[in-house]
């Protein structure tokens, strides 16, 4: 079992995540409104706010493809505004749409996956054997992956993320439209990255998720209004679960 | 280097696991081009006639066998009455007609002209139109070998009058038409297509936060496309002579080069779409409304340029494929060179580098 507050241990300099005052306008709406934070080497950080309230923004800033407006940021250690390309070799990244290529067999997406992050030949077929036996994907290796099922998809691709040993891997909904069972199993492989020093950047719409994270942000209009362990979370909004607390900051 | 290969094979993939780019790519090229060459064509060859010869002599076997050696008509059979003319019509045994009138020969060396009739089923009235044309053509012949020692010209006087251009071979006309066609197809309509598609599936997504750099991508999404364009061309060039006997009378190497030019225009074109569609529908939408019906239309590939009204000949001035066009024409047809060409080809040059500039410029390097 993992011990959850590893990081308050080595939190000096260990920032892999700095960031300060991170805004992004569009026009004269404010999706991200100054948001100030840090993320820790190893840490699961829950990322997590209503529909709306501006969590894909900011993560759009935070892995390089869209400039924030004002405010600073560092990312694996990294400014957003001027290495953004910096940051993009030493991050994974996984968006809430399942993002590999159906028409491609599982060995040719991780081979193509591999290849844009520039691991050599002799390593891509390392990782893509050591990939598909840890995800007992052997007999399905040479199939296109729009065969499989959504479950293994989505494990799939988070391998893809992680196949270049990223510093941080940011994941947008990963666990949105599969099945208790595979949600449980990606969980596990979420902790085992973390535990091997990936640090996990995650954002969730359940809340029982929530509390598997080391640290939990809560974003509300843009803005984040809480932020801590879930435990010291549930203390300071005086509510049973992080359900709770998400529904007290979320209704005002 | 070596990144980039990978993104290319991978594209591949998606081109030739997909039937229906295949279809597109492949099919559609030599399904086109036969099918303008011999569906729609003005030609004819051994049509049926009939002939009703009132007068069956000298001159008038001497036109009827002008007209059997023909390759364009047989002579099905010949009738005596005037009654008959209908009723080898009703059955559909001939296309056409010839009816000599009476005293012939006598006419023509006495009144120094004589007439044919030349009656064609115009249920079909391109054929029919295009039969005259053909009969008048020999008819013309004839009656120039006839005059050639004679001081007071001999006429033999066919109630059509169209005049039969003997250069028109439409196969020769339609081979630029839809070889432009072909090109913009396959350079513009699929690389909009193949760029929405990783749009609408979110893998552009994965792909911009990857170390590869926008342009990269891009190219990498182009380039396949190029070579299946060049592909293309060398099949339309090839199927053309060797299918339609079309000579390709100028330089093979001006030819590749300006068609590869033109493979650049639509490509650009093919981004720029990519760049204002959301889907991959819409990509295609506007690749076929924006793109392929002003080809089809206002760059002289069927319609002549110069009988259209004077604000649509502005207007095409700005379609690439009406440049291209011409450039093509001029290098297969007329056998020129460089030299009279380069000013169609500045042209084209400059819309390319337009297009190009657009592009980048529109291209959303980060995904807002």
């Amino acid at each position: 079992m993992r011990f959850p507050l590893s990081w308050e241990m080595n939190m000096q300099n260990n920032n892999v995540i700095q960031v300060e005052g991170l805004t992004k306008m569009f026009g004269d709406f404010t999706a991200v409104d100054a948001i100030t934070f840090d993320v820790k080497k190893g840490e699961i950080f829950g990322f997590l706010g209503a529909n709306g309230a501006g969590k894909t923004t900011a993560i759009k800033m935070l892995i390089g493809i869209s400039n924030p407006t004002s405010g600073k940021a560092t990312v694996a250690g990294f400014d957003v505004l001027t290495n953004p390309n910096d940051i993009k070799r030493n991050i994974g990244y996984m968006s809430q749409r399942f993002a590999l290529y159906d028409d491609l067999t599982v060995k040719e997406n991780i081979t193509f996956f591999g290849g844009i992050y520039g691991l050599s030949r002799k390593r891509i077929k390392e990782k893509s054997e050591a990939l598909i036996k840890e995800l007992g994907l052997e007999n399905v290796a040479s199939q296109l992956v729009g065969s499989l099922p959504l479950g293994w998809k989505q494990k799939l691709s988070f391998s893809v993320a992680l196949i270049h040993d990223p510093k941080i891997v940011f994941l947008d909904e990963p666990t949105g439209a599969v099945d208790p069972i595979t949600r449980r199993q990606f969980w596990e492989m979420i902790y085992k990255a973390a535990n091997q020093d990936t640090t996990v950047f995650v954002t969730t719409h359940y809340m029982d998720e929530a509390e598997y994270c080391d640290r939990v942000s809560i974003m509300v209009d843009g803005k984040i209004e809480a932020l801590d362990t879930p435990m010291k979370l549930k203390e300071q909004f005086q509510a049973e679960s992080m359900n709770d607390v998400f529904l007290k900051l979320a209704r005002g | 280097m070596k990144r980039f290969i990978g993104f290319i094979k991978k594209e591949f993939y998606h081109i030739f696991r997909d039937r229906r780019s295949l279809f597109i790519l492949f099919g559609m090229p030599i399904a086109q081009i036969l099918l303008f060459g011999f569906a729609i064509t003005n030609e004819i060859n051994n049509v049926d006639i009939a002939i009703l010869d009132h007068s069956k002599d000298n001159t008038t076997e001497e036109i009827i066998n002008k007209i059997a050696a023909s390759k364009y008509f047989s002579i099905k059979q010949m009738i005596t009455r005037e009654a008959d003319i209908a009723s080898v019509f009703q059955k559909g045994q001939v296309k056409a007609v010839l009816n000599f009138e009476k005293d012939f020969s006598k006419n023509l060396i006495k009144d120094h002209k004589a007439t044919i009739q030349v009656i064609t089923d115009a249920t079909d009235p391109n054929t029919a139109n295009t039969i005259t044309n053909y009969i008048n053509a020999i008819l013309q012949q004839y009656q120039k070998e006839l005059n050639k020692d004679i001081i007071i010209a001999y006429q033999i006087l066919p109630q059509t009058r169209m005049v039969y251009n003997p250069e028109l071979k439409s196969v020769y006309m339609f081979v630029p038409g839809v070889m432009t066609i072909i090109l913009m197809l396959v350079s513009a309509m699929m690389t909009s297509i193949s760029i929405t598609r990783e749009k609408e599936l979110g893998t552009m997504e994965i792909l911009l936060v990857s170390p590869l750099r926008p342009f990269q991508v891009i190219i990498g999404k182009v380039v396949p496309y190029i070579f299946l364009s060049i592909i293309n061309a060398v099949v339309i060039v090839m199927l053309s002579i060797f299918i339609f006997n079309m000579p390709v009378q100028g330089s093979l190497i001006l030819l590749g080069l300006e068609s590869v030019l033109f493979i650049i225009t639509s490509l650009a074109l093919g981004i720029l779409i990519s760049t204002i569609s959301a889907t991959q529908q819409t990509a295609m939408m506007i690749s076929l409304m924006g793109l392929m019906l002003p080809v089809i239309l206002l760059s002289g590939f069927i319609f002549p340029i110069s009988s259209m009204p004077m604000p649509l000949q502005i207007i095409s001035n700005i379609i690439p494929a009406k440049w291209f066009i011409i450039i093509l024409k001029a290098i297969m047809l007329k056998g020129v060179g460089m030299q009279f060409i380069w000013k169609e080809t500045l042209i084209l040059l400059g819309m390319t580098v337009f297009f190009i500039a657009l592009s980048v410029k529109k291209y959303k390097i980060r995904l807002e």
